[in-house]
């Protein structure tokens, strides 16, 4: 719970601006974003290049290979050539959008992302969406009727799944559902051609998955809503509201959930890198052919150079969507921008 | 004479926190429920017999269902589930314990570093913290869990080094608000060192609430400790209840319908976390007068 709000309230109070302009807050926010992307960049190449040692003895380890072949692999690789060059090599090789060549696949690490990408996008999108209707609607009903049998129950389900390992619940519903819906994959491999076939399939495929990431991440929308509509309950504006003589769902409707909308608006960005870590587990247990399940293929091997580009795209996602948070908290937020 | 009033006063604080903790039934209920399960964990060597935990001379047949001899059905090798899961019981809270500590350990240095040093130290400190912040701590434990050997040490610290900047913020908050107070500039002007005032003024003020928080992280670093080794990153020679849902998956018996395997292992995670998270927001409450009378 005090995560929750924790991430709520990531931007802090005293960083909000002050009566600088909106050109001098971006650009604030930009280089930040920029640092923090060159630091990801770097601990990729301290975690991946400098910790393990030496790749050229990993990929040999079970081959006899001759001190010729050696040499011709380490040229290949890079692996010759001081480190600084080595990191030269590798930023370079960043800005070009290359991120190297996996060691299990033997093919470009960004094309492997690229083709994993759309699964998850399908997934998180799906589940996202699904989580931000149910956990709004949720969470305004229980801030409304605070202390009534709905509100405790509903918060009491939210702080249990908030406890619950997201691959336990995925496991759960595959021995609950019983072979209702396919244990794993995207598609049946007996399903037509056509347009309608393949949706059904691919839709047939996203319930189980879809519903195990929904339930863990709709929760922290609903006790963010809560939170934020029980700050706003004894405000005038609605005492002023209900003197008009309004009805009581028009007070709810018209005032107050507009108003305590906007922390959960952010959330949704906020939020992306919970999301992440729920698509490696989630696509694990479903073998979901996301970034999620690449990502533990490539640590079975342990496939380096794919695991170094999971993680830089991964980790440079986050924090384009914190970017993007902050930045829509302002244009949202008239009271942030006028300070 | 002074040194026996001061354990006076301490005890009647410890009482006075102990009723307010008291008083919230979950927090109580939780900490018991706590008591009992370490008790077993510790115990487990004592009350059971390691020799059913071999695999290559396991008592059962395999994915037997609950009976009189194996109250929770055995796994994939023949084992008793039941033991299974109470010797996890042991990786899981010896890994929960340790990478707590450690993240709790950097966190509150970092935290009132950035804390007391101004300007450039706590620019920098602030910088990294966010950093770590919005870094996807499972994507981040995941890669120092590949990289470095595997075993129940790089759990812990692939854990400990990923969760440490909310305990980090919190503690820097803390610390900002003990330090715009007047003793401390009392303190300044009599002379008192960088050492003087955080060791005498600020550590006692913020250690209160760094030990609610604590409670906090334990469940965070169970889950975490559960997730890493359901993906097989923990040591392959300890049972914990992250690696017996691993082999359940693996092995097809979830597939297969053996609720028993799958059931004890993950009710366990449930409750522990539940009862750390009701034991540090009671412990919140009591230590930060601001949260009385929210819910």
């Amino acid at each position: 719970m005090t995560d929750t709000l924790a991430a709520a309230e990531l931007i802090d109070p005293d960083e909000r601006p002050g009566r600088t302009g909106t050109a001098r807050f971006l650009l604030g926010k930009l280089g930040g974003a920029v640092t923090s992307l060159l630091l990801v960049a770097a601990l990729g190449f301290l975690l991946f290049r400098l910790i393990p040692g030496d790749p050229v003895s990993t990929l040999t380890k079970d081959r006899p290979t001759s001190p010729e072949q050696i040499a011709d692999l380490r040229a290949r690789l890079g692996v010759d050539k001081p480190l600084w060059q080595q990191f030269l090599d590798y930023v370079g090789g960043l800005a070009r959008g290359d991120l190297g060549t996996s060691f299990g696949y033997n093919r470009p690490v960004a094309d492997l992302i690229a083709e994993r990408f759309w699964p998850t996008l399908l997934l998180v999108g799906t589940a996202t969406l699904l989580a931000v209707t149910i956990g709004l609607w949720l969470g305004v009903r229980a801030a409304w009727r605070r202390g009534s049998a709905f509100d405790r129950t509903q918060t009491g389900i939210a702080l249990t799944l908030w406890s619950v390992p997201q691959f336990w619940l995925g496991l759960l519903l595959l021995i609950a559902t019983h072979g209702l819906f396919p244990s794993g994959g995207m598609r049946s491999p007996d399903a037509g051609p056509g347009f309608f076939a393949q949706a059904g399939t691919i839709a047939y495929h996203l319930v189980l998955p879809c519903v195990t990431l929904l339930a863990v991440l709709y929760a922290q929308y609903m006790l963010v809503m809560r939170s934020s509509l029980l700050g706003e309950m004894d405000a005038e504006y609605l005492t002023t509201a209900r003197a008009k003589g309004l009805r009581d769902d028009l007070v709810r409707r018209r005032h107050a959930v507009p108003n305590a909308l906007l922390p959960t608006v952010t959330l949704v960005f906020l939020q992306f890198g919970m999301v992440v870590s729920g698509t490696v587990t989630v696509e694990t247990v479903f073998s979901w052919p996301g970034l999620g399940l690449l990502t533990y293929e490539a640590l079975r091997v342990p496939d380096l150079p794919l695991l170094q580009g999971v993680f830089l795209v991964l980790a440079g996602s986050v924090i384009v969507m914190n970017l993007i948070a902050e930045v829509l908290y302002r244009v949202l937020d008239p009271r942030v921008r006028a300070r | 004479m002074t040194a026996a009033i001061v354990w006076q006063r301490r005890r009647a604080a410890a009482a006075g926190v102990w009723r307010e903790f008291a008083a919230n039934r979950g927090g109580l209920a939780g900490l018991v429920i706590l008591a009992v399960i370490v008790l077993l964990a510790v115990l487990a060597p004592v009350i059971t017999d390691p020799s059913g935990l071999d695999v290559t001379n396991a008592p059962g047949r395999p994915l037997q269902p609950p009976s009189g001899r194996f109250p929770l059905g055995t796994d994939i090798d023949g084992r008793s589930v039941l033991l299974l899961t109470l010797w996890g019981a042991r990786v899981s809270l010896l890994v929960g314990f340790a990478a707590t500590i450690l993240s709790v350990l950097i966190g509150t240095i970092v935290g009132i570093a950035a804390g007391h040093f101004g300007r450039w130290v706590a620019g920098i400190l602030l910088r990294l913290t966010d950093f770590f912040l919005v870094l996807p701590s499972l994507v981040l434990a995941i890669a120092l869990s590949t990289v470095l050997p595997q075993g129940i040490a790089t759990i812990i610290l692939a854990v400990g080094v990923t969760s440490w900047p909310t305990t980090a913020r919190l503690v820097r908050a803390q610390t900002l608000t003990i330090e715009s107070r007047p003793y401390i500039e009392r303190a300044k002007a009599l002379g008192g060192g960088h050492l003087h005032i955080v060791g005498k003024h600020v550590l006692p003020g913020v250690l209160p609430l760094v030990l609610a928080n604590t409670t906090l992280v334990v469940g965070n670093s169970i889950i975490a400790e559960s997730t890493l080794s359901f993906l097989g990153l923990g040591d392959p020679s300890a049972v914990s209840w992250g690696s017996m849902l691993q082999r359940a998956l693996s092995s097809g018996a979830v597939t297969g319908g053996a609720w028993w395997y799958l059931l004890p292992p993950g009710l366990a995670i449930v409750v522990i976390v539940l009862c750390f998270t009701l034991v540090g927001r009671a412990l919140e409450t009591v230590v930060n007068p601001r949260l009385k009378g929210h819910s």
